[in-house]
């Protein structure tokens, strides 16, 4: 079994000359972006032509965090062509979208809560505050059946892995790696720092259609659960919804 | 009428019920998993009437034994091994009238690694995302054989009044296992050495190889960077490089996401071959396409 990775190994690539498409055996390609939000939204824009009829048929298309692969189609050809195409084409910026944010209800109380807290130099308290008023997005799945590798978080709010991964993560522990954040679908190892638990939500139910809650390019909302005195269930007045991508940790914690 | 199944009298070093697998959903996170050697899969179905759809059990190198709770027909394909019925030999490739209680004893791999057998209507089982395969990354489908299992049938409808062919013809297994591979999408992490490497060197295939991939022993491949990618989406057929630097080749249960660098891809029409070298083959990795696109 792999573990999730984060970006903090990854290695710094010379992003000039990007997107490109890479070959992948003979009938799959691998496009490289420069930033996620591309990544999403080239994953967005490929979705919407294969709905729409005009994305030569392909059985896989899998987003990464910079990358997305296409594999199987037709034949040779019609890889080639697309890998000829693709970079010029004009894919419109990721917008919000219409579709409602899956909700999932959480208590702020995991293990690595105060680790959080003390990496992004806020409160516990802060630590659920931020999480629960950031808009997520699935970026791309992995790991596990059900797992999705949610971006929102600024950039700043980024933490390292646990530098002892837990032999056992219970199913539903919410976890943060890297700029991500993570709702493990069922009991398994894990490295992420855990701060907090979804006790009403399954991510991942095979007699269930969709089995899997979350899907690359699933908006999502984490609610809080515990605690309501403490925690206002929707932004206070005096701290507007997009505090998270306006302020760092530091005046967030110099806020009354 | 007992109901129609089996029990499983000898479950063997691993025993797992397989079909086609459920490709499509890597997005999610679920591997494709499925026999891992399709033709020998679709081969059982072939000569029991059976849609290529319907699961059969894939053994590991051990073999397996199993009783017919009803009448039925089962063949086994892939690894050649010796197969009795209530301890008498019956053909190997061939479909056999099993009566109620009658054991099919199937005999360890005299070649190769994995034998399949298909029983007339398959294996039942609740189907996970359409496949009735087990997963062993992920742990979907239903869980190895273990002794005293029962496994329900989805028929008991015996082969009748249908032309059987005396002998199916199925190539043995190679003593070399030679896999064709393109270049991409990460050669240019390794060096040009490290790309020499992986097409002229003779790798042994590992003990530690399973359903997951098949790991190889031999020399390092020499990488050009260091670090690992972001997590990026896996192919089938990946050959994926670790930081110890011997290839893995990535067969049905693959994870779907990866941030060690794939040096090259074989075809999956390669993989059935992959699948039946069992530990100390000789392994060959022969360059195939130039690369296309823009990278």
């Amino acid at each position: 079994m792999t573990t999730p990775t984060g970006p903090a190994a990854v290695a710094r690539q010379d992003t000039a000359a990007l997107p490109v498409v890479r070959p992948v055996g003979s009938r799959g390609l691998l496009v490289e972006l420069a930033t996620a939000e591309e990544t999403e939204a080239l994953h967005a824009e490929l979705l919407r032509r294969r709905a729409e009829g005009t994305l030569p048929p392909v059985r896989e298309i899998v987003p990464g965090a910079r990358t997305v692969l296409l594999d199987e189609f037709g034949s040779r050809d019609e890889a080639r062509r697309l890998a000829a195409e693709l970079p010029g084409w004009q894919v419109p910026p990721l917008t919000g979208g219409s579709a409602e944010a899956v909700q999932i209800p959480v208590r702020y109380d995991g293990p690595d809560l105060a680790d959080v807290a003390e990496l992004w130099g806020v409160t516990p308290d802060e630590v659920a505050r931020i999480h629960a008023a950031t808009d997520f997005r699935v970026a791309f799945c992995g790991f596990a059946p059900g797992f999705g590798y949610l971006t929102g978080l600024p950039e700043r709010y980024q933490v390292p892995r646990r530098a002892a991964p837990r032999t056992r993560v219970p199913a539903g522990a919410v976890g943060l790696a890297g700029g991500y954040t993570g709702v493990y679908p069922r009991s398994s190892p894990g490295g992420w720092q855990l701060i907090g638990t979804a006790p009403e939500t399954v991510l991942w139910d095979p007699g269930r259609t969709p089995a899997a809650l979350l899907a690359p390019g699933t908006r999502v909302r984490f609610v809080p659960l515990a605690r309501p005195a403490d925690l206002p269930a929707g932004p206070r007045a005096d701290l507007p919804a997009d505090v998270p991508r306006q302020d760092g940790p530091r005046s967030v914690r110099e806020r009354p | 009428m007992a109901q129609p199944g089996l029990e499983t009298v000898r479950a063997g070093a691993l025993t797992t019920v397989q079909d086609l697998g459920r490709p499509g959903y890597a997005h999610l996170g679920v591997p494709r998993s499925g026999a891992l050697d399709p033709a020998a899969h679709r081969l059982a179905n072939r000569l029991l009437g059976n849609p290529e759809t319907a699961a059969t059990l894939e053994t590991t190198l051990t073999g397996c034994a199993v009783r017919a709770l009803a009448p039925t027909t089962a063949v086994v394909t892939g690894a050649p091994c010796p197969v009795t019925a209530d301890g008498r030999p019956v053909p190997w490739g061939q479909p056999v009238r099993l009566a109620a209680g009658a054991v099919l004893d199937v005999g360890a791999a005299t070649h190769g690694v994995r034998s399949y057998v298909g029983f007339a209507g398959g294996l039942d089982a609740e189907p996970v995302l359409g496949s009735r395969a087990t997963d062993l990354l992920s742990g979907l489908g239903p869980a190895p054989l273990s002794d005293g299992d029962t496994l329900p049938l989805a028929s008991t409808r015996p082969v009748t009044g249908r032309t059987v062919p005396d002998a199916a013809p199925w190539a043995a297994p190679p003593r070399e296992l030679v896999l064709p591979v393109a270049y991409g999408p990460r050669h240019d992490w390794f060096t040009e050495q490290g790309l020499r490497t992986l097409v002229t060197a003779t790798y042994r295939v590992s003990a530690a190889s399973n359903r997951i991939g098949l790991r190889t022993e031999g020399p390092a491949l020499a990488r050009a960077r260091r670090g690992e990618l972001a997590s990026e989406g896996m192919p089938l057929g990946a050959i994926q490089v670790p930081p110890e630097g011997r290839p893995v080749l990535f067969l049905a249960d693959h994870p779907t996401t990866g941030g060690y660098p794939v040096i090259g891809v074989v075809p999956s029409a390669a993989l059935g071959a992959a699948a039946q070298a069992a530990p100390g083959t000789a392994v060959r990795f022969t360059l195939t396409g130039r690369i296309h696109g823009g990278g």
